[in-house]
């Protein structure tokens, strides 16, 4: 409860700051901008931060000498004449739909890191694809189901997590007595933490051994996928748990657990509520049915949220280097993204424990017997 | 917005991502985890069972041990008291024995002792009467010359002898 007062109390604290940096900035910018000619394009933050805690169709390391380094990804299409894949690279970096790749007679351009189905002629910019008023692409988009730099995270978290422990299980098998050794000794209080103040708890002692592997592997797979997120560099950094899409798909896998568990007393409750008068019964039907699929909802909101605000502030805060347009807040910056990285420490698991926590809850709930 | 708006090629990936992750760890790292983290657990409590029995063991070991003691102590005493009645009794016996054996012997003494005095006695006598009839018969032969002498002698005997 303390800790999530003062986490409260720090967010709010920086929230009231943050409008103050930028006020300053705004003003000390039009400044600048108005004295120096326009040099180097205007800096946009928002664009920034969109584009650091979006997906990607390679994964960029570092710029050498003004020329990205990155790694290229599989591009999975689904087009309408069937399969195409190539790498990213095919691309050459281009994410302004200037480049068009053609596979299969058909012609593709990234923009803005969605892939559309390319014109055959480019417009006066010498984009490929046509833009609304709001420079939004008009032409089609291509079913994508590319390895990009959120999926890549993924399966390298899938890569750790089974070598992790596959090896914890193969050091109980060695030792005779079942006593846990090395790494197991480290994980072992975590898969018990689990099981005693999550599962136990929440779906009783009679079927909390049915959903303990789905408890522990989405736990440790938010987890893990939130710590990867914090860590800046490659191969980590991509912001896959603050993705929806991400949330949304562990969200449906609770919601369609929860909805084959449950039983008759989870259905009575939700439709016709026992013990109250038949118009309170009317009334509340509505809400309780809305109520079933708002839980999985907030379940995928919550962890989108939570992690997306995270990297949103820590990229906010080393942007104000760029805002200002002077290192001498560098400082300031590196200590409250220092600080906050603190906290997103903890945030992260506190984060795949309230995920896994309520997931256990539901199964709870649904699995109610009548009394 | 984009941020928010969900892409399916994501969606598919994670759910597959995720449904080969459970079934990989449940079947290769949750189910032995888990079963050894369970056995392990069984065995603490079995053995915590064990020990809290083989203490009421040793306890009711404890008191029995302080019984059989008690009792042989208790026993010990019995056998000390009618050690010492015995012992008692039996110099009692043996001085009550002693006593009339002494008794007897003094009683038998006595009467030997008695048997003896008047055995004796009548020898002295028969020995007394025997000398006296030598002398008796020396000093007749000797005064029966003289007829007054005799008689004197006679009368003076039978006076002894009455005086005896």
């Amino acid at each position: 409860m303390i800790a999530k007062k003062t986490i409260r109390k720090t967010l709010l604290a920086l929230l009231l700051f943050i409008p103050f940096f930028g006020i300053l900035s705004a003003q000390e910018h039009q400044e600048e901008t108005s004295k120096e000619t326009k040099e180097k394009e205007d800096f946009n933050i928002a664009e920034m931060i969109l584009h650091h805690i979006g997906d990607s169709h390679n994964f960029h390391i570092l710029d050498w000498k003004g020329h990205p380094v990155s790694i290229p990804l599989p591009v999975i299409l689904w087009t309408d004449n069937g399969l195409v894949t190539f790498m990213s690279s095919e691309f050459h970096h281009d994410e302004e739909g200037k480049v068009v790749v053609e596979k299969k007679g058909q012609k593709f351009a990234l923009f803005h890191g969605k892939i559309y189905y390319a014109n055959d002629t480019p417009n006066e910019d010498g984009i490929y694809v046509t833009l609304d008023k709001e420079s939004h692409p008009a032409n089609k988009k291509v079913l994508n189901f590319s390895i990009t730099r959120n999926v890549f995270s993924m399966f390298l978290s899938m890569i750790v997590l089974i070598l992790l422990f596959g090896a914890m299980a193969k050091s109980y098998k060695k030792s005779e007595k079942n006593l846990p050794s090395g790494i197991a000794k480290f994980i072992e209080p975590i898969i018990i933490f689990v099981r005693d103040e999550i599962a136990i708890p929440n779906i009783g002692e009679k079927h909390y051994a049915r959903y303990m592997p789905f408890l522990l592997t989405i736990f440790f797979f938010i987890w893990l996928n939130n710590i990867f997120g914090i860590i800046p560099f490659f191969p980590f950094g991509s912001n896959l748990s603050g993705n929806i899409a991400f949330t949304g798909a562990l969200a449906l896998i609770t919601f369609i657990i929860t909805l084959f568990s449950s039983k008759k007393s989870y259905w009575s409750h939700m439709l016709w509520m026992p013990g109250v008068p038949v118009y309170m019964k009317i009334f509340l039907a509505p809400i309780e049915l809305m109520g079933m699929f708002i839980k999985p909802i907030a379940l995928m909101i919550r962890l989108f949220a939570n992690i997306t605000a995270g990297h949103v502030i820590v990229l906010a805060l080393v942007g104000l280097i760029f805002i200002l347009g002077t290192a001498w807040v560098s400082p300031a910056s590196v200590l409250f993204t220092a600080f906050i990285s603190i906290i997103e420490v903890l945030v992260i698991a506190i984060q795949a424990y309230i995920f896994t926590m309520l997931s256990a809850l539901y199964f709870g709930q649904a699995l109610e017997e009548e009394h | 917005m984009d941020l928010v708006t969900p892409e399916i090629g994501l969606i598919f990936w994670t759910t597959i991502s995720f449904l080969v992750l459970l079934f990989i760890l449940g079947k290769f790292a949750w189910k032995p985890i888990l079963n050894s983290v369970n056995e392990r657990e069984e065995g603490i409590r079995k053995a915590l069972n064990e020990a809290d029995k083989a203490r009421q063991e040793m306890q009711d070991l404890k008191s029995d041990n302080e019984k059989i003691l008690k009792e042989a102590r208790v026993e010990r005493d019995l056998l000390l008291k009618e050690a010492r009645d015995i012992k008692n009794s039996m110099i009692e016996e043996a001085k009550e024995e002693a006593k009339n054996q002494a008794n007897k012997i003094i009683e038998q003494a006595k009467t030997s002792i008695e048997n003896e005095k008047l055995a004796a006695i009548s020898e002295i006598k028969n020995q007394v009467a025997d000398l006296s009839l030598n002398i008796a018969e020396k000093v007749v032969k000797g005064e029966l010359s003289d007829k007054d002498k005799q008689l004197k002698l006679v009368e003076q005997l039978l006076g002894e002898v009455k005086l005896q």
